[in-house]
């Protein structure tokens, strides 16, 4: 890896070689979804049309959301194991009353994002490790989820089908609001200065506290943003799905993670990558799917599959991280 | 002379059209969304045979599985997605949701792809639904009741997985037959997710709280483990409706020959499967007339012939029937003429 470079310097910095296996794993996202798009085209050409992207892709855009929602969490060294629930609550409100009643809906929902946002000082200020309380919120949102809608049903409000169902020229959709989550959450913060103060939260507590920030703001503040794009997520997904059920997003929770993780964040805080987390989203959501489909793999064998492709994505991804220390 | 000729040929063009589509050439994919327990594995193993066999019959061209790594909606939204894009004819799907599936079952309408749905079945107005009678299942469960336990008496009630529409159909038929047979009051109802090891502990934790109960009331996959409850709590073995599951008609043969103990069995056969893949192919065969809403009888068991069943029927496993072409002839018969 570390060539020895000609001349007066014996080896390339240190410096240098860090440098380029950050880069590596910045491109490790983008990397292994061309690997991905690669062997759907080579098994399905079909699939790589518009009309095929807007097939494949659609149902990704709420999983990018909710894995952009769970990187919030982990940026602060947190982990949410609600997020699948809340998404699946979200989707109920939405197909039912966000529809027949839009005032008390939007209410609800921005009351849920409050709801996060106190966890997040609930957290901080009683020093409780957040799998815990998320993992008991997790049944709060179910049970709420359910009373919301006992029988699977509602129908999403129009509007939200109609920006669902938008049909850009040239540019699938989904691309397009992948790009556009993608942007905006990178601004927001890796380019902003309260995004360094987030990140750094997670980082180093200890030195944010000492130059004057405080972390319960922060702490906030990032749960806040997790409720705000788990709402999202939820709208997303009853955009496209056109109806709800209870347990519509109970699988959003580890799929958040993981796509968290495969695009090049990591659990200690801090250094996470939302351009990475939208890619490991849009990636997860192609390898878990419609891959294994074009694959014709016996059923016995589909859902071990499933397993042993985010296994080998994974663990590519552990590799190259290895590299780096 | 020639005249003739051409009008005989143009008369057999004619009689050709009228003809039904070959379907030989067209493929049919199953997309299923769970295969964890033994009633899901008996649908994929019928559902196998059948297929097959009329795959090697250059019936159909392919019939494909695909079943999705967790019981997630957004999964099978994907996957069935995905099976428009690999071209398929026709979708037979036992859907994970009845309701938020319909994006893409519509999507997949759009694309020209006919949909039967089954069990787990899709209320987009453009797929078919295969649907067994559950509520009459549930009302002739106390049918049956009232002609073992004639003085009738107190039951109890053990539901399956909730927030289903199966779970809601067997449920109703039961109130329905309650209201029919006043001499029946059910005094408890708990959830054994058709399953017998949930339904045993649920049935033990309520045991201590009931009044005598006369019979059960239940979904199937769940009698086993309530005669379990009952035998370990050391009451008087109820009258417990079975549902065709092999451990549940072991266990009433046992019982019959111990001293002639009488139930009822019935549930849905897993080989409903094979009966929507017919009719998937009766569809893409050209058939404008067939309902979108199919209701075919459910499978149930008498004292006199469950015996006979239960040598067929796996470890572990439930009573199945495997449909043939002709079935699903009857069974379309049947539907247009109501």
């Amino acid at each position: 890896m570390t060539a020895i470079a000609p001349g007066t310097v014996p080896k390339s910095s240190p410096r240098g070689s860090a440098a380029r296996a950050r880069m590596l794993r910045g491109l490790l996202p983008a990397l292994s979804l061309a690997l991905v798009l690669i062997a759907i085209a080579w098994l399905n050409p079909r699939a790589i049309s518009y009309f095929g992207f807007n097939l494949m892709l659609n149902l990704a855009i709420p999983i990018a959301l909710a894995t952009i929602a769970q990187m919030f969490v982990i940026a602060g060294n947190e982990l949410d194991l609600s997020i699948g629930t809340f998404v699946g609550f979200v989707g109920c409100v939405t197909a039912t009353w966000l529809r027949d009643a839009t005032l008390i809906g939007i209410v609800v929902l921005i009351g849920s994002i409050g709801v996060y946002a106190l966890l997040g000082a609930l957290i901080h200020l009683r020093n409780l490790p957040s799998i815990v309380v998320t993992l008991g919120m997790s049944f709060v949102w179910q049970g709420l989820a359910i009373l919301v809608l006992p029988k699977p049903g509602g129908k999403a409000p129009d509007w939200l089908l109609a920006i669902m169902s938008f049909k850009p020229p040239y540019i699938p959709f989904p691309i397009l609001a992948a790009l556009l989550i993608a942007a905006v959450v990178h601004f927001g913060l890796m380019r902003t200065s309260y995004g360094v103060i987030l990140r750094g939260s997670g980082g180093n507590a200890a030195a944010l506290r000492r130059a004057g920030w405080s972390l319960l703001r922060t702490k906030v503040a990032l749960f806040a943003l997790t409720g705000l794009f788990g709402v999202l997520s939820g709208m997303a997904l009853i955009g496209i799905t056109t109806s709800a059920d209870a347990n519509i997003g109970n699988g959003y929770t580890l799929l958040s993670i993981a796509g968290v993780i495969l695009g090049g964040g990591e659990f200690v805080g801090g250094r996470v990558s939302p351009i990475g987390a939208v890619l490991g989203a849009l990636t997860l959501a192609l390898a878990a799917s419609p891959l294994l489909t074009f694959m014709h793999i016996p059923p016995d064998w589909q859902v071990a599959a499933n397993g042993a492709i985010l296994i080998i994505v994974l663990a590519a991804r552990v590799l190259i991280s290895r590299r780096e220390r | 002379m020639k005249k003739l000729l051409v009008l005989s040929a143009f008369a057999a063009m004619l009689a050709s059209g009228t003809a039904l589509a070959d379907t030989s050439g067209k493929k049919i994919a199953f997309s299923n969304n769970y295969a964890g327990n033994s009633w899901r594995q008996a649908m994929l193993d019928s559902y196998g045979i059948v297929t097959k066999k009329a795959v090697d019959d250059k019936i159909v061209g392919a019939a494909d599985v695909f079943t999705t790594a967790d019981k997630e909606v957004p999964t099978q939204a994907a996957q069935v997605q995905n099976l428009i894009l690999q071209g398929y004819d026709a979708i037979v799907i036992n859907a994970a949701s009845p309701d938020a599936l319909n994006g893409a079952i519509k999507q997949a309408c759009d694309a020209g792809i006919t949909v039967v749905s089954f069990d787990g079945t899709v209320t987009e107005p453009c797929a078919y639904r295969v649907v067994v009678d559950f509520k009459d299942m549930g009302k002739q469960e106390v049918e049956q009741m009232a002609k073992f336990q004639p003085k009738g008496g107190n039951l109890l009630e053990i539901r399956g997985l909730a927030g289903t529409s199966i779970d809601d159909a067997i449920h109703a038929g039961i109130l329905e037959g309650v209201a029919a047979h006043p001499e029946f009051k059910i005094v408890g109802s708990v959830t054994g997710d058709w399953d017998q090891t949930t339904a045993q502990k649920a049935v033990a934790t309520i045991l201590p709280s009931l009044p005598d109960v006369v019979g059960i009331v239940d979904q199937g996959g769940d009698g086993y483990g309530a005669a379990q409850a009952f035998a370990a709590a050391g009451k008087p073995r109820p009258t417990i409706i079975m549902g065709n599951r092999q451990d549940e008609l072991k266990w009433w043969k046992e019982q019959k020959e111990k001293d002639g103990y009488k139930t009822w069995s019935a549930s849905i056969a897993p080989g409903v499967s094979t009966l929507a893949f017919w009719v998937a192919q009766q569809v893409l065969d050209g058939r404008k007339d067939i309902p979108h809403d199919l209701l075919v009888p459910y499978l149930a068991f008498t004292q006199d012939d469950f015996e006979a069943a239960l040598p067929n029927i796996k470890e572990g496993g439930v009573a199945t029937h495997e449909y043939t072409q002709e079935d699903a002839i009857a069974a379309i018969k049947a539907n247009i003429k109501q």
